[in-house]
């Protein structure tokens, strides 16, 4: 299957990946809406790390055996299809945080903000042929493609 | 081929998902003791206060089984297993035939000998089922003691204060939860959770339940008296070996013993999850880990397995995340060096009142964890455990409160990230 890869020699950390995916995931998907009116503002499933000259954009790495999978203990994840992508269904979550301390790469983001606690990872963007924060990326430091 | 599965939980579903996609005509049979499909075993004693519901409890519903073409029979406790014959008896008097078996029987709460546990409102907290006789009783309780301060003891404890009745943890050893974490996390917990109003004493244990046909009380080893209506024995679970296993040959240990291929001592009788007793990767012995996330990679393993390929288990290791009254914490590996030699041993307090880090090294390789409160991103570290992934100078940088992949080589990256993974 198609996954996203950083490239972080040509990453300058500018984040507009991060903004690309909150829009993405936003309600009105508008950017002016989902960062000025849209509360709590919805979370990004990309994060920049960012440390001296070195950066890079990191998400769900939808793995070929995902251990966040394994340790859901509601079955809240799922896999499209068997191996398509790895998917939360967050009406099921009950924000246990297992999949947060299975997963090597720290690609699920805790949400607590409505009263509820939840979890948010990478989709892959369903709604578009190409996800959001590749398409958004000036330096193409993110790759979507099978490799 | 006939698969025969006696158990309903992790290991069950795990060995299903992974022999269906394999094996689309074989029989797949589950023997399930509980009268439900698998539901969130963790989730039950939050299911008391009505925090999560019946609805919340589902972990695989009833098309799930429709779609895999299960033959699930519910609420049938199996007696024995006949190697010889190949097959499963069960309480009703059927044998069930198998040509592969699992043994997922799961655990079996420990019962102290204290004086007085016939007596009504004495319950054990390990089943939905017995959360739902706890619920039942609520409207006639206002004070519960908790035998034990474990993962269960806490759990089932929140659950009862959330409902509103008045909890007091009895535990033996000097801290709560002292399986799961060291000393230094155990008081963050013991002092938040006082802080809540929750009863909690150490170093002590009940040595009788007090009362007249119903539980009005006990009596503590010291000999004071501690009023209640309300009793939960929560001092731990045990693999539920003798089920099944008794006249069978299959080979146990504290639990039924198996290889890295899950298999049992018996030719085709595979075992997995909390009944199971296989690898720890990092004592390199063998051990029962009753934890959700082992389970079910054993039991996918033991299906990867049945249906014909050939896969070997690295070997599991503790991890626990836990939230008790919205205090949460993750730990993985070990909470202390196992010996004094050869391990570094970093910590942080703080920021946050309630903020606690901690690593365990063996020479470069981490071996253990414990995040109290701040849990973001926790999983690196569950991945450098079961990579044993050489840190080099870096061990510091672990330490951060933004534990972040800058931390890691750049080797790891290049490895990592820009492949399938």
């Amino acid at each position: 299957m198609k996954r996203v890869y950083p490239r972080e020699e040509v990453c300058m950390g500018c984040k507009l990946c991060e903004v690309a995916c909150i829009v993405e995931h936003s309600l009105s998907k508008d950017i002016i809406k989902a960062y000025k009116e849209e509360r709590p503002r919805t979370l990004s499933r990309a994060r920049v790390e960012e440390e001296g000259p070195v950066s890079f954009s990191i998400m769900c790495r939808h793995c070929i055996d995902p251990e966040c999978l394994e340790a859901c203990i509601t079955g809240a994840l799922y896999r499209v299809n068997g191996d398509g992508p790895v998917l939360v269904d967050p009406r099921r979550c009950v924000g246990c945080w297992m999949c947060v301390m299975a997963c090597p790469y720290g690609s699920i983001e805790l949400d607590s903000r409505n009263g509820r606690r939840v979890i948010s990872k990478c989709d892959l963007c369903p709604d578009r042929r190409m996800p959001a924060c590749v398409d958004a990326c000036p330096n193409r430091a993110l790759f979507y493609e099978e490799r | 081929m006939r698969y025969l599965i006696i158990g309903n939980s992790a290991a069950a579903i795990g060995a299903v998902e992974s022999i269906r996609p394999r094996d689309r005509e074989g029989e797949i049979t589950i023997l399930s003791k509980e009268p439900y499909y698998a539901y969130s075993r963790p989730l039950i004693t939050e299911y008391i206060a009505d925090v999560f519901r019946d609805e919340d409890l589902t972990y695989r519903g009833p098309d799930f089984y429709r779609e895999n073409r299960i033959q699930v029979h519910l609420g049938i406790k199996a007696r024995a297993v006949n190697p010889k014959n190949r097959v499963v008896l069960t309480e009703d008097g059927t044998e069930h035939p198998y040509d592969r078996l699992l043994i997922a029987t799961g655990g079996t709460p420990i019962v102290p000998p204290i004086k007085g546990l016939d007596k009504e409102g004495v319950f054990t907290c390990t089943t939905w089922d017995d959360s739902k006789a706890i619920k039942a009783l609520l409207p006639r309780v206002k004070r519960a003691v908790v035998v034990g301060g474990g993962l269960i003891g806490v759990k089932a404890a929140e659950g009862l204060y959330e409902a509103g009745v008045h909890v007091t943890i009895v535990e033996l050893l000097p801290h709560i939860m002292g399986r799961i974490l060291d000393a230094e996390g155990a008081y963050i917990f013991e002092a938040y959770l006082k802080g809540k109003g929750l009863g909690i004493i150490t170093g002590e244990t009940v040595v009788e339940a007090l009362g007249n046909g119903r539980v009005e009380g006990v009596r503590l080893a010291s000999g004071d008296t501690l009023p209640c209506d309300f009793l939960i024995i929560a001092v731990g679970v045990r693999p539920n070996v003798e089920e099944v296993v008794e006249g069978s040959g299959i080979r146990v240990n504290q639990g039924i013993l198996v290889d890295r291929h899950m298999r049992t001592s018996v030719p085709d009788v595979y075992a997995a999850g909390d009944v199971a007793e296989g690898d720890e990767m990092l004592v390199r012995e063998k051990r029962v880990i009753a934890l959700w996330p082992v389970a079910y990679r054993q039991g996918k393993i033991a299906g990867l397995n049945m249906a014909g390929e050939d896969r070997e288990y690295e070997g599991g290791f503790p991890q626990n995340t836990v939230s008790v009254l919205g205090l949460t914490t993750i730990t993985i590996g070990f909470t202390e060096p196992p010996e004094p030699n050869g391990y570094k041993v970093l910590m942080r307090r703080g920021p946050g009142e309630n903020d606690y880090k901690k690593l365990i090294f063996k020479g470069d390789v981490l071996e253990g964890a414990i995040l109290v409160n701040s849990i973001d991103r926790a999983g690196i570290l569950t991945g450098l455990i079961r990579a044993r992934t050489e840190i080099g100078s870096n061990k510091e940088r672990l330490l951060d409160t933004r534990l972040g992949l800058t931390a890691l080589p750049r080797a790891w990256r290049k490895e990592k990230l820009t492949q399938p993974v």
